[in-house]
């Protein structure tokens, strides 16, 4: 059936809440507001003010009250606005979701869910608009996922719940109202393998997330050039599935990472290490990137496309990276 | 023991005629500038998050006009009020929702990050709580250099449940630094009523566990939140130490441009609306034989060609060009 990312991501929430007394949602305006981008609309009706748990601005606290319940056998799913109000909670995820596991030895577990809009393209300036996925996919210990399409939203937060560790599921802001196909009843999706989301010969395009759809559409471009462009969805940023990677580019020997995030130490230049290190002598191309520019995210129109990577830059660099520049 | 703060109360009944006048020329001055976002951002000339101050108006204004021009201002991002209050022009500020390069922050930060260092106004901070640790550093420079300013630091009820609120207050208790804490109480942080997000409702009796003076100040009341300003910023002058101020009020509008409102029912809005900030002044100063119906209608009309001009001033003003994109992220050349 057709249905929304916003939408899809709804009917993953009531899902879980259904399936399991456990489970419960907890953030800011979840509730009596309907969520901050109307994805929880509805639920504390449906399942009252116990089970959907408006808190207090205070991140640290409740983030960190996940962990705790967490701990207790509750299966909490946090949910903070926006990741840029998540670094409030970075304490609580670095130093304690992330550790307590390895730290006791094995004995506790932080079965916790925490999803969060993330992304720019909405002219909300430099506290409400980065990519900051690639930041938490740094932390050993904390597994962290991309959903890029209607499907994945929906099936997504099924599989994190079954997950003994953290799970941080990062909502592209611009996905919401996007549409695409999803089963009434879908199962727990794969949470551990990327996806071919289209196969071709002559490049391969990666990304994840918000940046899907700009890579798909670089390549129904490009394929009008004669160029056949393979694209990835990596879906899962830790772990990461290199392996559909590299099988990726032993196939089509060029090798282009989009990340919305800063260029310098992004997540792309963490694909692109790791393509150069196994795919070295396979490569027609030097791996090539693009991401955003190294500014905080401007609130002017024209200076904020300017900033993002758009589908023209990642038409060109793979034009030029095909020899056709 | 700490005590309140405006004890003796001020006298909040009397007020010259140019100054009546001029509060009010503020207070008509914001509401109408937003008044005219609002269509302009359904015009699409204003894009991103809205955050009218629409109903709060009394409290910039009161406290603003009670402050020194030396003294630091911190504001949130529902700072249109503050940064006109202060004397940032109209014109500016509207570039600067358009983005435009003359804008007061070159069109890099929009309508929740306006500033304007000249007038000491250290802008729009759009994570909430994250102003006030900002203006307890503000006031530590001014301590440590002997200078005789103040810091007036504005913050929303939510704020208040942030770790940073408590963490900002200790400190500048500890370190008795010149900060007046003006908490803007309008009962909601979003969709969340205070009884929702506070265990303890009573704002100004969380700055007595820090052993910092406070006050509820009525919020709708321009000349009572100027007198409570001008009376704690005395006492923060002289060398006391921190003092917190809770301004009651309430925002009459969505919480930015669209939402649905489920929250609040419309006639706690309309309890509320009865008692505009504006429509309360406007009243006392006639009241009082301080405004006439050509007084008036001459603040309107002259607040009128203002926000015209300053319309024509953002339409007209450039853009910054995409070659100066990494401008300002250093200070020169990284
Ligand atoms: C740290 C952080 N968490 C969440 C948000 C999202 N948010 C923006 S404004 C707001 C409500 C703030 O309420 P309050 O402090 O009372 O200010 P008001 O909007 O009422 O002026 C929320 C939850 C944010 N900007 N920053
Ligand atoms: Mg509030």
């Amino acid at each position: 059936m057709k249905t929304t990312y916003r939408e899809a991501a709804r009917a993953a929430l009531r899902e879980a809440l259904q399936g399991d007394p456990r489970v419960f949602l907890m953030g800011e305006d979840v509730g009596r507001y309907g969520g901050s981008y109307a994805v929880s609309h509805g639920l504390l009706e449906e399942f009252g003010p116990d089970r959907v748990r408006d808190t207090p601005l205070s991140e640290s606290a409740f983030l960190g009250a996940g962990i705790g319940a967490a701990l207790g056998g509750m299966r909490p799913i946090v949910e903070i606005m926006t990741v840029n109000f998540s670094l409030l909670a970075l304490d609580q995820v670095v130093n304690n979701a992330a550790t307590l596991r390895h730290m006791s030895g094995g004995q506790l577990s932080v079965p916790l869910v925490v999803r969060m809009a993330t992304g720019g393209g909405r002219q909300l300036a430099a506290q409400h608009s980065h990519s900051l996925e690639g930041w938490y996919a740094h932390i050993p210990g904390i597994r962290v996922l991309a959903p890029a399409t209607v499907a994945d939203v929906r099936t997504m937060l099924g599989a994190a719940l079954r997950e003994p560790d953290p799970v941080f599921i990062f909502e592209h802001a611009l996905l919401y109202p996007m549409e695409g196909e999803v089963d009434e009843h879908p199962g727990p999706a794969d949470i551990r393998h990327a996806a071919v989301r289209r196969p071709g010969r002559d490049l391969s395009l990666i990304s994840f997330g918000g940046s899907l759809p700009k890579i798909i559409e670089a390549a129904d471009r490009l394929a009008t050039d004669g160029i056949s462009a393979e694209v990835i969805d990596l879906r899962s940023l830790r772990p990461l599935d290199i392996a559909t990677v590299t099988a990726s580019v032993e196939r089509t020997h060029r090798a282009l990472v989009v990340d919305e995030a800063w260029r310098t130490g992004s997540f792309a230049a963490e694909v692109s290490a790791q393509i150069m290190e196994r795919c070295f002598y396979q490569l027609d191309a030097p791996v090539a990137r693009v991401c955003s520019a190294e500014v905080p995210m401007p609130y002017a129109g024209h200076l904020e496309y300017a900033a993002l990577p758009q589908t023209d830059g990642i038409v060109q660099t793979a034009r030029e990276m095909c020899g056709r520049g | 023991m700490t005590t309140a703060v405006a004890d003796p109360l001020p006298d909040t009944t009397t007020v010259t005629q140019q100054h009546g006048l001029e509060l009010l020329r503020q207070m008509i001055l914001i509401r109408r500038f937003e008044e005219r976002c609002v269509e302009l951002y359904s015009r699409e000339k204003i894009r991103g998050f809205l955050h009218l101050y629409i109903g709060e108006e009394a409290v910039a204004v009161g406290a603003i006009n009670a402050l020194s021009p030396e003294d630091e201002v911190v504001a949130t991002y529902r700072e249109h009020g503050h940064a006109l209050a202060r004397g940032t022009p109209p014109g500016t500020v509207m570039a600067e929702m358009y983005g435009k390069a003359t804008g007061c922050s070159h069109g890099h930060g929009g309508s929740m990050h306006l500033f304007d260092a000249g007038r000491r106004f250290f802008g729009g901070y759009a994570i909430v709580g994250g102003g006030l640790p900002i203006a307890v550093g503000l006031a530590l420079a001014d301590k440590m250099k002997d200078n005789r300013s103040i810091t007036a630091c504005f913050f929303g009820d939510g704020a208040v449940a942030e770790g940073e609120f408590h963490e900002s207050l200790n400190l500048a208790a500890l370190w008795k630094l010149p900060v007046l804490f003006l908490c803007e109480n309008n009962l909601y942080a979003m969709g969340t009523h205070i009884t929702r997000h506070q265990s303890q409702t009573d704002i100004a009796l969380k700055a007595g566990g820090y052993g910092i003076p406070h006050d509820q100040v009525d919020g709708m009341d321009v000349l009572a939140v100027g007198a409570a300003v001008r009376h704690a910023a005395e006492g923060v002058r002289r060398g006391d130490g921190p003092c917190l101020l809770e301004l009651q009020t309430y925002r009459f509008r969505a919480h930015s441009m669209y939402d649905p409102e489920l929250y609040r029912s419309k006639e706690e809005v309309a309890h509320w609306r009865r008692r505009d900030p504006l429509m309360l002044f406007t009243a006392r100063l006639r009241d009082a034989g301080l405004l006439s119906e050509a007084d008036l209608a001459g603040i309107e009309h002259e607040v009128a060609v203002e926000i015209d001009r300053a319309v024509v001033f953002a339409e007209d003003a450039p853009l910054e060009p995409v070659a100066d994109l990494l401008k300002d992220v250093y200070a020169g050349v990284p």
